[in-house]
C-alpha cells in the first residue's frame, strides 16, 4: 500500500512538470491556433541560461529564475516574429514544420554553445523534502513547489485571460482573428503577447523540470516537450485547466503502468490510454466544456 | 480540426522518432561516450590535415633512416567529424602517436609503417568509401572502423579482399563475423559476462537489481549476456527493470523497485549521463547500494557540476585508466597530454594498442611489405592467435580465431573524485 501511494506521489510529481509545460502548449494553441514544438527547446535553453547565471555565475538562484524569464520571454518574441509571424496566412502544416525547424535549430545553438556534454543542474529547491509516515513517504521539495507553481500559474492565467484587456483580446482573437481585428483588437502584439507569456512558463517549467530531473542536454527539452503536448491534447488542447489535469494524469499513468506492468511498455501504456481516451471523447478530457478556447 | 490534432499527433510521432535517432547514432554503436566539447573543438586542426597530411608525415621524414624498402600501409578509418567525432579523433591521434614511436623504434621489422586516416563522419555508407580510397592508395591493413555500423559494413567488404582488419572499438558482435575482422575492445556481451563473474568471485552482492535500457542493443546485448551468466554465480537478479530513449528522465520507479526488492548491488549497463540521473534518484530515496556499472559509466566525473560524492565507491568496468601507475600506460598519457593538451579517453588507447598489435602480428607472421593485401591477411590471421601482447588496455592479451581478445577486464573504482583501479 505504501509503495502505490509512494508511486503515486511519484506520478503526481512528474505530471506536474508535464502540465507545467503544457501550460505553455496549450494556451499558445489556444489563441494562435498553433502547435509550437519549440517549446520544449526554449524550456531547454531557459535551463541552460539559469545554469549558467546560478551554477556558473554564482547568482543567487532567484536572480537567474528572472533573468532565464526575461530571455526566454525575448526568445519566444523573437522566434514568433521571424519564424511564424510571416507564415500567418500559410498553411497550418508550413508553420508547424517551421516549428520544427525552431526545435531543432535551438537544440542546435545549445549543441553549439554548451557542447553535447551533461551537465547536472543544481535543483533551486531549497524546501527540505516532506517525510511522511516515518520516513515511508517522502515528498520532495521540488515535487511541492512545482505543484503549486502549477496550480498558482494555472489560476493567474486563467484570471488574467478572463479579465484582463489583454487577455480578452486574446480571446477575441481565438475566437475569430479577423473579426478581432476588425473590432480594433492589435492581432499580432496579443500573438506576440501570447508568444511572450508561454515562453516565460517555459522558463519557470525549465528551472523545475531540471530541479526535479538534474539531467541538462541540448535534448533535455524534446521528450517532456512532447509528452507535454500529448498532455495537452489528453486534457483538450485549448484548455488551461484541461492541461493540468491532462498532465498530472499523464505523469500518474506513465508511473503506475511502469510500476505496475511493465518499464519497458511505459510509454506504450500512456499512448494507449491517449487512444482510448482520443476515441471516447476526441476533444480530450476538459475540450468541450470550456467553450471559449483559452 | 480534428484532422489538424490527428496531423499533428504524426508528426510529434515522427518527430520523436527522428529525435531519438539522431541522438543515439553515435553512441548506441560504440563501445561509450567521450568527452565531447574538448575534442570536437580541436577537430577543426585536426580534421583537415587528418586525410593526407598527418599521414605522410611520419614517415616522409624518417626515409633516409630505415633498412628495407618500402613500408607498411596502414589505414585508418573513424569519424573525425559529424557526432562520434570524439571517438574517432581519438583513435586517430591514438593511432599516430603510436605509428610515430614505431617508426622512430625503427619500424616494424626495419620497414616504417605510414598512416592513412580516413573519415567515416560514422556512417556506413561513408565508410566504405573510405575503405575504397585506402584500398587505391594502396592500404595493407586496415585499424578501423571505429564506431560499430560502419565496422560491419566495412567487414563486409575486408572479407570479400581478404585484408587485414582491426577493429579498436566496434563493440557489436557482428564486427568481427569474419575471420579476416578482430577486435582490440571487449564485445557487448563479452562485458555482461565478465561483470557477472566479478561480482559473483567477489561476493560484492547476494540479491542484484538491474536497471537497463531496452531501446539501446549496447545495453541490452550486456543485460542479457549478464543475466545468463548470473546463473552461474553466486548472486541471484531480483529486479530487472528497463527504461528507453523516450522516457528516460524519470527513474523513481526503478530505482524504488530495486529498493523494495532489496537488492544490495545496483547493476547499470548504460551510459553516465542517465546513470547521473539515477544515482541522484538513489540518493532521493536514500538507497545505497554498491553501484556497478560497465564502460558507458567512463565519464561520468566529467558531467559538469555532478555531486561527485554521489558516484563515490561507484565501480565500472573500464578498459583502459588513465590514472593508472603502469609504465607504458604513463608514458601514453604524457605523449597524448603534450601534443594534444588533454587526457586521452579508452579510444584513443584502444587504437593505439591496435597498431602494436599489427606490429606484433607482422613481426610474428614475418610478412614483408612487398606481400600484397591478401597474403598479409593470410599470414596474420594465423599469427594473430599465437601473439601475446602486453599494452596499455590490458597484459597477456591473446586472440581467438573467432578474433575476440581474451583480456582480463579492469574494474576501476571512484574514490573521493578519482578513479582507481581495483584489482
Amino acid at each position: 500500500m505504501m509503495g502505490f501511494i509512494s508511486y503515486l506521489v511519484n506520478g503526481i510529481s512528474l505530471g506536474s512538470v508535464y502540465a507545467l509545460i503544457a501550460l505553455g502548449y496549450t494556451m499558445v494553441y489556444g489563441i494562435a491556433k498553433m502547435l509550437n514544438f519549440a517549446h520544449g527547446d526554449v524550456i531547454m535553453i531557459g535551463s541552460y541560461v539559469v545554469f549558467s547565471t546560478v551554477s556558473t555565475m554564482g547568482l543567487p538562484p532567484a536572480a537567474g529564475i528572472l533573468i532565464s524569464v526575461a530571455v526566454c520571454t525575448v526568445l519566444g518574441v523573437v522566434i514568433e516574429r521571424i519564424a511564424y509571424r510571416p507564415l500567418r496566412q500559410a498553411s497550418k502544416l508550413v508553420v508547424l514544420i517551421t516549428a520544427i525547424g525552431v526545435s531543432y535549430f535551438l537544440q542546435n545553438v545549445a549543441l553549439l554553445i554548451y557542447g553535447a556534454n551533461t551537465k547536472s543542474f543544481t535543483s533551486v529547491v531549497t524546501i527540505p523534502p516532506l517525510s511522511l509516515a516515518g520516513g515511508a513517504l517522502i515528498i520532495s521539495g521540488e515535487t511541492i513547489v512545482t505543484i503549486l507553481a502549477c496550480i498558482v500559474i494555472m489560476i493567474v492565467l486563467t484570471l488574467f485571460i478572463r479579465h484582463s484587456k489583454p487577455g480578452r483580446a486574446m480571446l477575441a482573437v481565438s475566437e475569430d482573428g479577423g473579426a478581432a481585428q476588425l473590432m480594433g483588437v492589435n492581432v499580432d502584439g496579443t500573438i506576440a503577447l501570447t508568444f511572450a507569456i508561454g515562453s516565460a512558463l517555459a522558463a519557470v517549467a525549465g528551472v523545475l523540470l531540471c530541479s526535479s530531473y538534474p539531467s541538462l542536454t541540448p535534448y533535455t527539452g524534446a521528450m517532456p516537450g512532447i509528452k507535454a503536448f500529448v498532455a495537452a491534447v489528453f486534457g483538450g488542447i485549448g484548455s488551461i485547466p484541461g492541461a493540468f489535469i491532462g498532465g498530472i494524469l499523464l505523469g500518474i499513468i506513465e508511473i503506475l503502468g511502469k510500476a505496475y506492468i511493465s518499464s519497458q511498455l511505459a510509454d506504450a501504456i500512456v499512448f494507449a490510454v491517449l487512444i482510448v481516451v482520443l476515441l471516447v471523447k476526441p476533444t480530450g478530457i476538459l475540450g468541450r466544456q470550456i467553450q471559449e478556447k483559452v | 480540426m480534428k484532422k489538424i490534432l490527428s496531423l499533428c499527433m504524426a508528426m510529434a510521432l515522427v518527430v520523436s522518432m527522428t529525435a531519438c535517432g539522431s541522438k543515439d547514432d553515435g553512441k548506441a554503436t560504440t563501445a561509450a561516450p567521450a568527452d565531447n566539447t574538448t575534442t570536437a573543438a580541436a577537430a577543426e586542426n585536426d580534421g583537415t590535415a587528418a586525410a593526407g597530411g598527418e599521414a605522410t608525415t611520419a614517415a616522409a621524414g624518417e626515409t633516409v633512416a630505415f633498412t628495407g624498402e618500402g613500408s607498411f600501409k596502414i589505414g585508418g578509418i573513424g569519424p573525425t567529424t559529424g557526432g562520434a567525432s570524439a571517438y574517432g579523433i581519438a583513435v586517430q591521434r591514438g593511432a599516430q602517436i603510436a605509428a610515430d614511436e614505431i617508426n622512430a623504434a625503427g619500424g616494424i621489422n626495419g620497414y616504417m609503417v605510414e598512416l592513412n586516416f580516413q573519415d567515416d563522419e560514422h556512417d556506413p555508407e561513408k565508410s566504405v568509401n573510405a575503405y575504397n580510397t585506402l584500398k587505391d592508395w594502396g592500404m595493407q591493413v586496415l585499424v578501423g572502423s571505429v564506431t560499430s555500423n560502419p565496422c560491419i559494413a566495412v567487414a563486409e567488404k575486408s572479407q570479400a579482399d581478404n585484408l587485414f582488419q582491426l577493429t579498436p572499438s566496434g563493440t557489436a558482435v557482428d564486427c568481427v563475423k569474419y575471420d579476416n575482422a578482430f577486435r582490440m575492445c571487449f564485445s557487448d556481451p563479452n562485458q555482461g559476462l565478465e561483470s557477472a563473474k566479478y561480482i559473483g568471485e567477489n561476493s560484492l552482492a547476494t540479491k542484484v537489481a538491474v536497471i537497463y535500457d531496452s531501446s539501446d542493443p549496447y545495453s541490452v546485448g550486456i543485460y542479457e549476456a549478464f543475466r545468463a551468466e548470473a546463473e552461474n554465480q553466486s548472486f541471484e537478479i531480483v529486479s530487472a527493470e528497463a527504461f528507453t530513449a523516450d522516457s528516460k528522465t524519470d527513474f523513481s520507479v526503478q530505482v524504488q523497485k530495486s529498493k523494495d526488492a532489496q537488492a544490495d548491488l545496483l547493476y547499470m549497463p548504460f551510459y553516465y549521463t542517465e546513470a547521473s540521473l539515477v544515482l541522484q534518484e538513489c540518493d532521493k530515496q536514500s538507497y545505497k547500494p554498491v553501484f556497478f556499472g560497465v564502460d558507458g559509466m567512463d565519464g561520468i566525473l566529467s558531467v559538469e557540476n555532478f555531486k561527485v560524492e554521489l558516484a563515490n565507491e561507484l565501480m565500472y568496468m573500464a578498459p583502459f585508466v588513465a590514472t593508472s601507475e603502469d609504465e607504458q600506460v604513463k608514458s601514453f598519457v604524457t605523449k597524448y597530454e603534450t601534443q594534444f593538451g588533454e587526457t586521452p579517453n579508452q579510444f584513443a588507447a584502444d587504437a593505439y594498442d591496435c597498431m602494436y598489435v599489427v606490429k606484433a602480428a607482422i613481426e610474428k607472421a614475418g610478412a614483408t611489405p612487398d606481400m600484397d593485401a591478401s597474403a598479409i591477411c593470410d599470414a596474420l590471421k594465423t599469427a594473430m592467435t599465437e601473439i601475446s601482447y602486453d599494452g596499455i588496455t590490458g597484459k597477456e592479451i591473446s586472440w581467438e580465431a573467432t578474433g575476440e581478445p581474451n583480456k582480463a577486464p579492469m574494474i576501476v573504482q571512484i574514490k573521493d573524485g578519482v578513479t582507481v583501479e581495483l584489482q
